[in-house]
């Protein structure tokens, strides 16, 4: 009997304490890899890097929860970067360079978001098309749309915007940058929804069983498209912080974010199929992509040509510990 | 007997019509890839200003301008010229090699008058005229100017490398070669995929693993570009200098600007898509003489001469 009654405990532990037990041995095996890992600015610029890619997945965990999928996101941070940029650049003529413009530079962005989600969202629902087809039709309109308005260059931001813009990515509070404060309240507000109010519920219901949360009065394609539109203000967000680093965009501005984004919530317990989320899980996913390729930037032990191969590697085996020794026991 | 005896017979006058039309006008295919990096973004402008002048020049000359954003679809797109377009000289510069060797021998086989440009074809017996920038010329360069700045101060240098392809390799082991028996250490070298945000996270790591760092070859000028940002988010910007390639304008405006962080460029220009076109049209509608190859010298750019690789008006 003792070992039915603590298997369950165990199990549980697990699943949700997994992510945080890899990320864990990840920090201990990039310190003995390197002890320059530990320096405070290099964590910072990890953390900081990590935000793009972690506020991406906090919308993704949404919309996956729900049983959906979005694989639009990458060009769609690229498309609203772009916009963003050619917006500011357009205002600054008249107005000159201030905090103004980057605040109406931001609204741009989080405006885009909105509408760009909630298309995804009406053609995933009202449209009845899947999910995976909506967003991989948009993803190609995106990304082609942001090629066209750079003119098959590079979209560069107004250098004296750029003067103001700068510091929300490199500035930020007793030594911890706005991108990592940006990606904290996004996680914390996050977890508030999916866990806490009806709204993240119904998601997780939808993803679980769609007809069975319909038949229980659940507006399954109102909750489905503002996970969409979640999504599309999430990579807004990640936008409004990607645009103050390098100043610019391109075609190639968030190629293959949409599967670090999705891999990073997959590493986080989040099932693939829908039915449950874990925000925080999220998080440390992505903290732990990012962690990879930085720990093989801080080696030279590794050829450079196999780092895909060791990220690949530590996404499945991340994924196999955290519920190969839970479902093992009950078969 | 007789209805296939006239039917051929039709067919033969149709195919007399078209071929004096054809005669007169000259219709060049022009495929390339599609502009998403820098480098090609300049390729395509630059095809498509050469594109408007050349027909302009020769009135008897149409050009055909397709892009595409993978091997495979380039191959689907020589298809279309010639079934669609019946072009007659096709300019090309392949994807990638070894897939297009193939399709390329296809249209050479239909009569087409081939040039193909920069990434050259697993088989150069294909091609009636080659026009390439020079690699390994473009990281020697790179080497040499490193060697004279650094002469003497046992420097370290960290490598920002492309893509693992054969360019790659060509430049790189040049580089090294250049610096082959000077006192300049390589601390490490890692791809960044010829890209500002690769740039920027490699640089960024490679800054907190060195304490120590002279320079920074970084062979691709949107990757010393994220390079850049990280050198002057560690505040290490008047510690050490980069040396970038290939001439995009943001980078050449810098040069001329004196910026001590980016003191050069070394060019890989991507005019060299409209060299090809405007060598190709001299001898299909101009009836100039050829010559079978053409490799455009990579040149140091430096504040003193930079004024001449400024293209204010690319996307590149």
């Amino acid at each position: 009997m003792p070992p039915a009654s603590r298997r369950p405990a165990i199990r549980v532990d697990l699943k949700v304490w997994g992510p945080f037990l890899a990320l864990a041995a990840l920090i201990v095996l990039a310190t003995l890899v390197n002890p320059a890992f530990l320096n405070p600015s290099n964590i910072v610029n990890v953390l900081t890097r990590s935000a793009f890619i972690g506020i991406i997945a906090i919308g993704a965990t949404f919309v996956i929860a729900a049983g959906a999928i979005d694989l639009s996101v990458g060009s769609m941070a690229a498309f609203i970067a772009g916009v963003a940029i050619i917006a500011m650049n357009a205002l600054v003529g008249g107005a000159g360079a201030g905090a103004l413009i980057v605040a109406a530079g931001i609204a741009v962005s989080v405006g885009l978001g909105i509408v760009a989600g909630g298309v995804n969202g009406v053609l995933v629902t009202k449209g009845r098309i899947e999910a995976f087809i909506v967003t991989l039709g948009t993803m190609g309109i995106f990304r082609s749309l942001v090629t066209y308005l750079a003119n098959g260059g590079t979209l560069s931001l107004d250098p004296a915007v750029r003067t103001v813009y700068r510091p929300l990515y490199y500035g930020g509070i007793f030594g911890i940058s706005y991108p990592i404060i940006l990606f904290a309240l996004v996680a914390a507000a996050g977890a508030v929804i999916l866990y806490r109010t009806r709204f993240g519920r119904y998601c997780s219901a939808i993803g679980s069983n769609e007809q069975v949360a319909r038949y229980s009065a659940v507006s399954v394609n109102a909750v489905k498209t503002m996970a969409f539109v979640i999504q599309g203000l999430c990579v807004a967000l990640a936008v409004a912080i990607y645009v103050p680093r390098l100043g610019s965009a391109s075609a190639t501005t968030g190629l293959l974010w949409e599967l670090e984004a999705i891999a990073a919530v997959i590493i986080g317990g989040t099932r693939l199929k829908g039915g449950y989320g874990r925000i925080w899980g999220t998080v440390v996913g992505t903290v732990t992509l990012t962690l990879i390729g930085n720990i093989l930037n801080l080696t030279g032990a590794i050829s450079v040509y196999l780092n895909g191969a060791i990220q690949g590697a530590i996404i499945i085996i991340a994924v196999l510990l955290q519920r190969g020794n839970g479902t093992r026991g009950t078969g | 007997m007789w209805f296939k005896s006239s039917l051929a017979a039709i067919a033969l006058g149709l195919a007399a019509v078209t071929a004096t039309h054809a005669a007169e006008e000259i219709k060049m295919g022009v495929s390339i890839p599609a502009a998403t990096h820098g480098w090609t973004g300049g390729i395509n402008f630059h095809a498509q200003q050469a594109k408007e002048r050349l027909e302009k020049q020769y009135p008897n000359l149409k050009i055909v301008l397709v892009s595409a954003p993978d091997a495979a679809r380039q191959a689907n797109d020589l298809e279309d010229l010639v079934s669609i377009h019946q072009i007659k000289t096709l300019v090309i510069l392949p994807f990638e090699s070894d897939p297009l060797t193939d399709p390329v021998r296809q249209v050479k086989q239909s009569g087409v008058f081939v040039t193909v440009v920069d990434r050259g074809l697993g088989d150069p017996s294909i091609q009636d005229i080659y026009v390439a920038g020079n690699n390994p010329q473009m990281g020697r360069i790179s080497g040499e100017y490193m060697r004279k700045r650094l002469e003497g101060k046992s420097a370290k240098i960290v490598v920002l490398r492309g893509i693992p392809t054969v360019i790659d390799n060509q430049r790189f082991d040049a580089f090294m070669k250049a610096i082959k028996g000077s006192d300049i250490e390589v601390l490490a070298s890692q791809y960044a995929n010829w890209n500002r945000d690769d740039g920027f996270k490699v640089m960024q790591d490679f800054l907190a693993r060195f304490p120590e760092i002279d320079a920074v070859w970084a062979q691709d000028d949107d990757i010393s570009l994220g390079a850049m940002e990280a050198i002057r988010q560690a505040g290490r910007q008047d510690k050490l200098f980069v040396v970038g390639g290939a001439g995009m304008k943001d980078i050449v405006k810098r040069v001329m600007d004196g910026d001590k962080l980016i003191p050069v460029d070394v060019t890989y220009p991507p005019t060299m898509i409209a060299d090809a076109m405007e060598i190709t049209a001299g001898k299909m509608a101009g009836g100039k003489e050829t010559k079978k190859e053409y490799i455009i010298d990579s040149v140091l750019i430096t504040p003193e001469n930079a004024k001449q690789f400024y293209y204010p008006d690319s996307p590149f």
